[in-house]
């Protein structure tokens, strides 16, 4: 297959014709979408314009009606949600997304164990062969600023730290892209500067695609913007570009109940 | 929270965490302190209650813990158990009965059944779930019973009777209840810290992770099915350890053991005595089993006392008698 964007060196992830129709609501419409290597591409739009379900299909968690999905180069359209996974696409979940009764060390532990370990079927080892991971784990810990708390529960942990946490649970697996769903929803300033900074460095290295509603982090730190609509794409470029876009604005004026400010 | 807050706040969580987690050496303690009475329990009982009863009570108590191992620590809520426990009581049966098989290994070949059923009946259950999966496993189940009671090698109605205890590994005779109870007490041992072992493994931590948050897991790049499939095989292959124990200690498979009321049972002991506890399954069989045992003579009546002794604990306390244990001693059992 040949077209404009599939170069392969360029675009991390490619979809094309993205289509999901629930029971008649085309949720996600002919979508377009091309995320840049080692940049950070927002998603935005109003509630219910289909960001989410646009995540669950390119990570697999839904089957598009519609479309393909390129993943550096190769046709993962039919793929299952963990093997995507396992290739380096990983995401996270618009409701935090921690294993609560386990420990943060425990938490990162659990993705480091598929990736570096390995023997997630060995049920006659004994789980202590586990702690060699564990300096890794602190590693990944300290990198999100939860040195501090490895052996609580991540249920107890604060809003702001049990996000960190996911994020070093994503980052365990070494992935290529990253796929954020509203990471800062709900947190406080200090942890959004917190956790924006930690964005911005791991999208040094990586790529991130992320859905976000704070449109002033998301114009210091998207390099590339997507306008999302009732499912179809309403605008697209850097962030000067889509916020003077007309038919944005129409939408943000059209929208009374939309979480912009 | 203020900035002192959080300062003070941080430097007792360094104390916390640092030393890696005494709250585990501390749990481990207890285990082993429980494992203990366990092993007191099985030497001395035969001073005061009948061998047979007790090794009754060690295959249900085994028989439950390989369904909590389902139940609770893998999240499905099967329905159809009897057939893993009921196929393998006339796989021991046959295999000691017409082939004159030793019993380690008559035991052996009925484990291996049932981990061969379970594989089958998982692979196509397991896409399913909740109460589907119930369903499910319960329509496989009443396929195995209407073959025991239809088939000819398994004496429909009246069940394989006389089941012979040969010798142990062609030498030790083993047709006395004492001899015979201290090889079940060794069978029960090693299922008992063979489920321990799973529990506490690596793909242990897998399935904990599964039962939290099993969205993420796949997330993780966990291809969950696999994990639940082999915990549906462990899980079967342990109560055939169980059932091909049972039809050895009473001469005896039956209807009884595939019947649907077994997986009920099993159901039940697992709630009673507080399913995704390790040592929950061992106290709901003793309570259950004690009371089919002292009440017998009350007929149909047990049902009832044992349906409102259900009632009453799940209204009660919904962790299990072990589950409220282990609330108040701030531990997990
Ligand atoms: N599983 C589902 N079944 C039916 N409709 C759904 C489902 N998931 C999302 N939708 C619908 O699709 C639309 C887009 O939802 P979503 O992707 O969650 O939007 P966003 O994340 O942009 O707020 C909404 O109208 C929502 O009601
Ligand atoms: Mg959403």
């Amino acid at each position: 297959m040949t077209s404009r964007h599939d170069d392969g060196a360029d675009y991390v992830l490619t979809a094309k014709g993205l289509t999901k129709v629930f029971g008649g609501i085309r949720a996600v419409d002919n979508v377009d979408l091309s995320v840049r290597r080692n940049s950070i591409h927002a998603l935005i739009g109003p509630n219910g314009a289909g960001k989410t379900t646009c995540f669950n299909l390119l990570t697999k968690f839904l089957t598009p009606s519609k479309g393909t999905i390129t993943y550096e180069g190769e046709d993962v359209t039919n793929l299952a949600p963990a093997a995507i996974a396992q290739k380096g696409l990983v995401r996270s979940f618009q409701i935090s997304a921690v294993f609560g009764g386990m420990t943060v060390l425990e938490n990162v532990r659990l993705a480091l164990q598929r990736r570096v370990h390995g023997r997630s079927f060995d049920f006659w080892r004994s789980s202590k062969c586990l702690n060699s991971l564990e300096d890794e784990a602190v590693q990944l810990l300290e990198d999100v600023g939860l040195e501090d708390f490895l052996h609580d529960r991540a249920a107890d942990l604060p809003y702001g730290r049990k996000r960190a946490l996911e994020i070093a649970t994503t980052l365990a697996l070494d992935p290529r892209l990253l796929l954020l769903d509203e990471p800062l929803a709900g947190m406080g300033q200090e942890d959004i500067g917190r956790t924006s900074d930690l964005i911005k460095r791991v999208a040094e290295t990586r790529t991130v695609l992320m859905v976000e509603h704070n449109l002033s982090v998301v114009a210091t730190l998207s390099d590339r913007i997507t306008v999302l609509a009732r499912g179809a794409v309403l605008a697209e470029g850097n962030y000067a570009e889509v916020s003077e876009d007309p038919a944005v604005v129409e939408a943000y004026i059209g929208e009374p109940n939309d979480t912009y400010d | 929270m203020s900035k002192q807050a959080e300062t003070t706040n941080r430097t007792t969580a360094i104390h916390q965490s640092r030393p890696p987690s005494d709250a585990r050496a501390r749990m481990t303690r207890h285990h082993m302190i429980v494992f203990a009475l366990i092993g007191l329990f099985v030497v001395i009982a035969p001073q005061f209650l009948y061998p047979v009863f007790v090794m009754k009570l060690l295959c249900f108590a085994l028989f439950a813990m390989a369904f909590n191992l389902m139940l609770g620590f893998g999240g499905l809520l099967s329905f159809g158990h009897a057939a893993f426990f009921g196929g393998a009581a006339y796989a021991a049966g046959y295999a000691a009965k017409v082939w004159g098989w030793p019993p380690e290994l008559a035991i052996a070949f009925a484990v291996l059944v049932a981990a061969v059923m379970g594989a089958a009946f998982g692979f196509l259950a397991i896409k399913s779930r909740g109460i589907y999966f119930a369903m499910i496993t319960l329509a496989f189940a009443q396929m195995v019973y209407f073959y025991a009671l239809q088939a000819p090698i398994t004496g429909g109605e009246d069940g394989m009777q006389s089941i012979p205890r040969n010798a142990l590994f062609g030498l030790v005779d083993m047709s006395g209840d004492g001899p015979f109870y201290w090889m079940v007490v060794v069978i029960f041992i090693i299922g008992v810290l063979f489920m321990y072992r799973v529990i506490h493994s690596p793909f242990g931590e897998v399935l904990k992770g599964i039962r939290e948050n099993e969205p993420r897991m796949i997330s993780l790049g966990y291809q969950v099915q696999r994990y639940k499939l082999l915990t549906f095989v462990i899980s079967a292959a342990l109560s055939g350890l169980a059932g091909g124990t049972k039809a050895l200690v009473f001469h005896l498979a039956s209807l009884v053991d595939v019947h649907w009321t077994m997986s009920g049972e099993v159901v039940l002991m697992t709630l009673i005595g507080g399913m995704g506890t390790i040592f929950g399954p061992i106290v709901g069989a003793t309570v259950i089993v004690t009371m089919q045992n002292y009440l017998a003579n009350l007929g149909s009546l047990v049902l009832i006392i044992q349906g409102a002794v259900f009632i009453v604990c799940v209204l009660t306390f919904r962790e299990g008698i072990v589950g409220v244990i282990a609330k108040w001693l701030k531990t997990r059992l």
